[in-house]
């Protein structure tokens, strides 16, 4: 804790640097991160970092500016201060431009630091690391090898504060193996990946993480490309939860002011199905994106976004609750101390249903389960709602997973897909990153093959 | 950066407890951005990042640390924990001698982003968004990013090399959002170099975003990509993406060295159609994956990869290359001072062959003409690529006729480049930020006007 009264104390007397008319906003960012990779049962690399810097903004006369620097040395911050300073002069008036103001919602008590972790001694890390590499080629004869296994934690720690009364501070721990397995049947290779994510070492199940790459690179040999079609998609927790964080952009009330969200106007709408119910709630401690505070210093909350396949309601900071009317939703995010807060989910989750993934294949009988996607970002956009993705995965039939196919698409459009959603699972599951998995059952997508 | 006694005293510091071999690589950064959106200027920004990384390589093992600290006692941190990392054991004292190698060529930079007043970039963005704006009223948002940077960088090691670069880049970007009765799309352009602001010089950004207005609006007409295996041409330029998916990555030599490659084992043999020669070119005109020295010191080189579809080598970086005895290719990059180097491309592209770029859409009945391409993602050890396209067309009767909706592309890298069997004589390159294993560099590809006999288009219509 004293770290963090000490980063408090800076940005505290950074923001009260702030001359007559201009509201100043200091967050500074300090994380420690170690990453140990192994190979063929040696260690490969082991690499320990601090990493520490500030971004300062400045509004002046209803413009913004901004500047950042890697170092907290007291003259390299006024400098900082300085060139946000000259930076704000050049901006266009904006009404609407300026800081968080306190608003009196409380925090969440949730502590997501746990001292463990930084007491947990280096032997003991490349001991996972090895581990999870040794247990994954150990777990089946066709395991020919791995691509990538490792374990890596990061510490981190921010404070922002301001002229205009805010004043917060988070911390959190979180740690990880992973493994990328590489499976042959003789004739063709296939990989999978398989990890586990907590906030202590303690918590980290390797035998899972090796068992998963195994179970996940295995069940594609002999994958084909399948005939083109339509059918219905069972996509896993985790390609839903990168589907979840496509849709969430267009949940941004940023993207809404400006025209970019396709739900635009659509607030009480049914934009899906009834059994889409969509929150943001990063006071959840479950969920690996959670926090007291958002990047803007405002206490973190429980948004709800589609309520029953209806838009309940949009993601805000500041700038975008003020334009749009409203007010912040406590949803201000940053790409650490180089950026300026935009608007962003941390914490999505589907309200889960009832059935286990097997039961709701075993319900809709036919259809693709998709393992993984690729081209995400490539070939779909929030804007457009165009959606194709490469897949791999398992054919359904007859009510279970059958043969594995490879180098196909699917594709909709997002706007389809929500009307489309026939089934949300009950495996749900946090997942590194911002939003929660679970099987997602959606009818009528187009198979690309041959 | 640092003196030469400083970087001398600590490598030996890190290879105090034993090591094959330490480096120090020093960095520092400035950058400034602005950016345009909703017809207002929303703010600039500027950074500035510096620090230094150590490593220390003993036997397979590496142990790195970096800091942000540039005095003689941050550096010595730094390198023990860098060399306590690689788990030393022997140890000994070790005397290195640092020969500064001559300077690499001059950066060539006309004039330096940060002498340009703030103000002359804040008026690119209003140009910018003007001329968007006039292709019509159904243009109805536009984001403008100015972005420069300066990378300045010097890396010691205990082979004795000390080696520095100054690397100043510089980018524009325009998105552009149209609207009509079928929903809204984007559209978008963003060119870069590895030049300073005379860039403007070449590049007219009003043009930029007419460019990124009119492909936004085309959409708006387009109908659903098809679905199943069709012909696909790749206009000259973006289609250089296929070859930095379908092969670029397969043949870093740290992929191959994990037997995580299709391209393993393949040297001297046809891995693509003969009309195929690619190469990987560091020292490449301006381009945006352009540079004097890689993140370890080697010069920037021009590697043949692909020489009439035969395979002539992978990309090297100084740890691969080491364990085969062999020259680093200049491949060896790294994100910044607080990242590892690992093998990577810089400007990737395929040479031009013979045929008329029109020709090759002519005798094309049925199939998709790509003009811009999105990016893309690779699983190197099955070969699998997809990558999307941001503009196409329908090429029906070898005409070019309707546009059709984003979608992805995919196949199989071995198969695709065995499929191409038409090279047109244009050329042209597109600037991207390549991403492997959490890390990006500014990347270049290129490509002439080129067929790929099948692909399979992931589409929604039948």
């Amino acid at each position: 804790m004293a770290y963090m009264t000490e980063l408090l104390a800076l940005v505290e007397r950074v923001a009260g640097w702030a001359g007559h008319g201009e509201a100043v906003e200091a967050y500074v960012a300090r994380s420690h991160h170690a990453e140990v990779r192994a190979f063929e049962g040696e260690i490969e690399s082991l690499s320990s970092a601090d990493t520490e810097g500030i971004g300062i903004r400045v509004i002046a006369g209803g413009r913004q500016g901004f500047a950042y620097a890697a170092s907290l040395d007291e003259a390299i911050v006024a400098e900082t201060l300085a060139e946000a300073r000259d930076n704000a002069t050049f901006g266009t008036v904006d009404e609407f431009a300026g800081l968080a103001l306190p608003d009196g919602v409380e925090p969440a008590d949730i502590d997501l630091w746990q001292h463990e972790l930084a007491e947990f001694p280096t032997d003991a890390k490349v001991a996972l690391a090895l581990e999870v590499e040794r247990a994954t080629r150990a777990s089946d004869t066709r395991i020919r090898g791995v691509e990538t296994a490792g374990y890596d934690d990061v510490s981190s720690e921010a404070a922002v504060a301001s002229s205009e009364g805010v004043r917060a501070s988070t911390r959190r721990t979180v740690c990880s193996v992973y493994v990328d397995a590489m499976a042959t049947d003789g004739t063709q290779t296939q990989t999978g990946y398989g990890y586990s994510v907590a906030r202590r070492p303690g918590d980290l199940d390797v035998a899972k993480a090796a068992a998963d790459a195994t179970h996940r690179s295995t069940r594609l040999l002999g994958a084909r490309k399948p005939p083109s079609g339509r059918l219905t998609v069972f996509f896993d927790p985790m390609v839903t939860a990168s589907l979840l964080g496509l849709l969430a952009r267009a949940l941004s009330g940023e993207a809404v002011l400006k025209g970019r969200s396709m739900f635009a106007d659509r607030q009480g709408e049914s934009v899906g199905a009834s059994a889409l119910t969509l929150v943001d709630d990063p006071t959840n401690p479950l969920a690996y994106g959670a926090g007291r505070y958002d990047a803007e210093g405002l206490a973190t909350r429980r948004n709800l976004l589609l309520d029953g396949g209806v838009v309940a309601g949009f993601l805000h900071n500041s700038y975008t609750g003020r334009r749009s009317g409203t007010a912040s939703t406590g949803s201000a995010v940053r790409g650490g101390f180089k950026g300026t807060p935009g608007v962003g989910s941390r914490a999505l989750t589907l309200t889960p249903g009832d059935q286990s993934q097997e039961q709701l294949l075993a319900r809709f009988g036919e259809g693709l389960l998709v393992q993984s996607v690729t081209g995400m970002h490539s070939g779909s956009s929030p804007v457009s709602g165009d959606f194709s993705v490469g897949i791999e995965g398992l054919m359904v039939r007859d009510g279970s997973a059958a043969e594995p196919v490879r180098e196909a698409t699917v594709a909709s459009t997002l706007q389809r897909m929500l009307h489309d959603v026939a089934a949300v699972g009950g495996d749900l599951e946090w997942l590194p990153g911002s939003a929660a998995g679970v099987t997602l059952v959606v009818g009528d997508m187009s198979l690309s093959g041959s | 950066m640092i003196d030469d006694t400083v970087a001398q005293r600590v490598l030996g510091t890190a290879l105090r407890t034993g090591g094959d071999f330490a480096e120090i690589f020093v960095e520092d950064r400035r950058s400034s951005s602005a950016h345009f959106d909703d017809g207002r200027v929303e703010q600039l920004s500027s950074g500035r990042d510096r620090g230094a990384g150590i490593r220390v390589v003993r036997g397979d093992t590496t142990g790195f640390a970096h800091t942000s600290d540039l005095t003689e006692t941050g550096l010595a941190a730094a390198a023990e924990a860098a060399g306590a990392a690689a788990r030393g054991g022997g140890g000994g004292v070790r005397e290195i001698a640092l020969t500064r190698r001559d300077e690499p060529r001059p950066a060539g930079v006309e004039i330096l982003p940060q002498d340009v007043p703030k103000a002359a970039k804040v008026e690119l963005l209003q140009t910018a968004d003007d001329a968007a704006r006039s292709e019509g009223g159904a243009v109805r948002q536009v984001s403008v990013s100015y972005a420069d940077g300066r990378r300045q960088i010097l890396v010691a090691n205990s082979d004795g090399l000390v080696a520095t670069d100054d690397q100043v880049r510089t980018r524009f970007m325009v998105q552009a959002v149209a609207a009509g009765d079928t929903g809204m799309q984007t559209g978008y352009e963003g060119p870069g170099a590895t030049v300073g602001f005379e860039m403007y010089d070449d590049v007219d950004v009003a043009e930029v975003a007419r460019t990124a207005a009119r492909r936004a609006l085309a959409m708006l007409k387009a109908r659903p990509a098809p679905t199943g295996t069709l012909p696909v041409v790749l206009r000259r330029g973006a289609g250089g993406v296929l070859f930095h998916e379908a092969c670029g990555h397969g043949l870093e030599a740290d992929l191959v060295g994990k037997d995580a490659s299709v391209f393993r084992g393949k040297v001297g043999e046809m891995v693509a159609s003969p009309l195929v020669t690619l190469v990987d070119d560091g020292t490449y005109g301006r381009e945006w994956g352009t540079y004097a020295i890689d993140d370890e010191g080697h010069e920037a080189q021009r590697n043949t990869l692909i020489s009439e579809g035969a395979l002539t080598d992978y990309m090297w970086d100084f740890l691969r290359a080491r364990k085969e005895g062999r020259d680093s290719s200049g491949n060896g990059r790294r994100q910044s001072y607080q990242h590892l180097p690992m093998v990577r491309m810089t400007n990737t592209y395929v040479l031009a062959g013979d045929d008329d770029p029109d020709e090759i859409i002519r005798q094309t009945p049925h199939g998709i003409y790509c003009v811009q391409l999105g990016g893309g993602q690779v699983n190197t050890a099955t070969g699998d690529f997809v990558f999307g396209m941001t503009e196409a067309y329908m090429i029906e009767d070898g005409e070019i006729t309707d546009p059709v909706k984003a979608a992805n592309l995919i196949g199989n890298g071995p198969e695709v480049l065995q499929a191409i069997d038409a090279v047109g004589n244009d050329f042209d390159t597109w600037a991207g930020t390549c991403g492997k294993d959490g890390q990006g560099v500014p990347v270049s590809a290129g490509q002439p006007t080129l067929r790929v006999s099948a692909m399979t288009v992931g589409g929604t219509a039948r």
